[in-house]
């Protein structure tokens, strides 16, 4: 899957503005970012249902916009409102859209996948918020695709659930399925994803595999709590770099964290008899990496957000 | 085929399972038919009520199925993306509406099995003639009062549609010639009447199948009218996802 200067809009909001990516074919490539980064519209449109105003697509080989019913038999979806009717049953769902593709996964099977054998009779509204998830997971495998959409496919579900729902994405790619899932879960989209695009504002700011993005942010700085109101002048002086109390209490020391650095700072709190508490070497996991470019994005102060309930 | 014999089945369970949709399409044509057979209220000039109710909640339950239960069940499955869904699976427009389509003549039939039954019970004599013209103009209806309801479900939230289907249900049952006659209706109300697409309808059933009735001429025009006009405006201004 291909992406170049993807432009989407959503009445007067520009929900994506000039996105670039590659999806690699299977492999697992996370979609990160907020609560209205532009996610689900970039994928809504990948999946063929928003136009767009700008750039080229091409996924599976095929522009979505007109190929859609061609796409449809070798596509999975799941849409973040499972826009399931309330009443049906999860036997029922399966059966019914397993009809619609010629080579089918058999809805019993695909039940036992997601865990919900014993709950194959039970309407659709009756089911926890968890297994509502799990049987739209199901649903989009029915068609044995070969590309996978999965917007927010942990939202809403309990950790049990998200385990399995985790270990099913992991044993589909070991089967070669192709999958791109949007999350604002960090920890998701590390433990999960070969590949991480982090988005904003409707633009892509970073992209990469978790350890390449993280390698490129680590060491970024020292934090620790102490008594307020410390000559913080007298420390960056002697660490020769910016120290500044982000809140009553709470320092930054700007620099990498190096053993020596921590241990002159530690030196000097101890020659004042400050208590330290709360030492950490910020920078070190994909949230780190995730804050500071989501922070510097909001910063720049760019077009107004679209956000969605 | 597979597709579309999954989607109905599908369709018709769930159809089957909704209470109120069971209430509107058989129950309330079924309670008008027996209550007003028996309890003779009616301004009616035939001898025997069930001679004149008997053709109309035939009528009725046309409107009843292809405007209120349709048009509903539409909606709120646009309301919960049931629409969206469907729309990313290889199922396609075609047989989705095909599917609907089935589901509404299938009800349609059941029900005037349901009521021509109980309409012969309480003493209805069986018309040896006239069937096809009201078959004919059910099948008119049907799609009228369909284009009603889709035009509605494709364009207002579940439960707007809800509320506006049932409200247009009752007027179009008071003055639609159902329970009364639209002679007894006033005169300006008769002439509004007469312009919508419940008046036809009953009208054609009704004077197709009582003896010595006859279809008045401005019933088919208008019906026709309708059963083009309403699917048009549907087809055009219907949104999948709201």
């Amino acid at each position: 899957m291909r992406v170049e200067d993807l432009v989407v809009d959503r009445g007067t909001v520009r929900a994506v503005d000039g996105v670039s990516f590659t999806v690699p074919e299977g492999a697992i490539t996370a979609l990160l970012g907020p609560n209205g980064a532009g996610k689900t519209s970039t994928v809504e449109h990948l999946e063929g249902y928003l136009p767009r105003s700008g750039g080229t697509v091409s996924v599976l080989g095929l522009d979505p916009t007109g190929r859609r019913s061609e796409l449809a038999s070798r596509v999975g979806l799941m849409l973040q409102n499972g826009g399931i009717p309330t009443a049906i049953r999860p036997a029922e769902l399966l059966s019914q859209y397993s009809s619609f593709f010629a080579h089918p996964m058999e809805p019993a099977r695909l039940l036992d996948l997601v865990g919900l054998s014993e709950r194959s009779r039970t309407p659709y509204r009756r089911l926890s918020g968890g297994e509502q998830q799990r049987l739209s997971l199901a649903l989009a495998l029915v068609g044995r695709p070969e590309l996978l959409f999965l917007d927010e496919p942990t939202a809403g579900v309990d950790l049990e659930g998200r385990d399995l729902i985790r270990t099913l994405i992991s044993e589909l790619r070991s089967e070669g399925t192709t999958v791109l899932l949007t999350t604002h879960d960090l920890a998701e989209a590390e433990q999960l994803a070969d590949r991480v695009l982090i988005m904003d504002h409707g633009r892509l700011l970073a992209s990469g595999s978790p350890s390449e993005l993280v390698a490129g942010f680590s060491g970024s700085d020292l934090r620790f709590r102490a008594a307020p109101g410390l000559d913080t002048a007298e420390l960056a002086r002697l660490a020769s770099c910016t120290v500044s109390e982000v809140s009553p209490g709470q320092y930054v020391v700007d620099g990498s964290p190096t053993p020596e650095m921590v241990a002159r700072v530690a030196n000097w709190l101890a020659e004042r008899g400050e208590q330290l508490s709360d030492l950490r070497a910020d920078g070190g996991t994909l949230e780190d990496v995730f804050r500071t470019l989501t922070a510097s994005a909001r910063t720049d102060g760019r077009n107004g957000r679209e956000d969605r309930p | 085929m597979k597709a579309l014999w999954g989607q109905f089945r599908t369709e018709l369970a769930l159809s089957a399972r909704q209470g109120e949709q069971l209430l509107v399409s058989l129950g309330v044509p079924l309670l008008i038919l027996v209550f007003f057979s028996t309890v003779d209220v009616l301004p009616t000039d035939v001898e025997d009520p069930v001679d004149y109710l008997a053709p109309a909640v035939l009528a009725l339950a046309v409107m009843s199925t292809a405007m209120v239960s349709l048009g509903i069940g539409t909606g709120f499955e646009r309301t919960y993306g049931v629409l969206k869904r469907l729309g990313g699976s290889p199922l396609g427009r075609g047989r989705w509406i095909a599917a609907k389509v089935l589901l509404v003549l299938v009800t349609e039939v059941i029900q005037w099995m349901v009521l021509i039954s109980a309409a012969l019970a309480l003493g209805w004599s069986w018309p040896a003639a006239g069937w096809a013209a009201a078959i004919g103009a059910a099948v008119l209806g049907t799609a009228a009062f369909a284009g009603i309801g889709l035009a509605l479900a494709g364009n207002l939230p579940g439960v707007v549609t809800l509320a506006l289907a049932n409200a247009l249900y009752l007027v179009l049952l008071l003055t639609g010639g159902m329970v009364v006659p639209l002679d007894e209706l006033p005169d300006w109300l008769a002439t509004i009447a007469r312009l919508g697409p419940a008046a036809p309808l009953t009208e054609i059933i009704t004077g197709s199948l009582s003896a010595g009735d006859a279809v008045p001429a401005w019933a088919w025009p208008t019906l026709a009218v309708w059963a083009v006009l309403a699917p048009v405006v549907a087809i055009t201004t219907f949104r999948w996802e709201e």
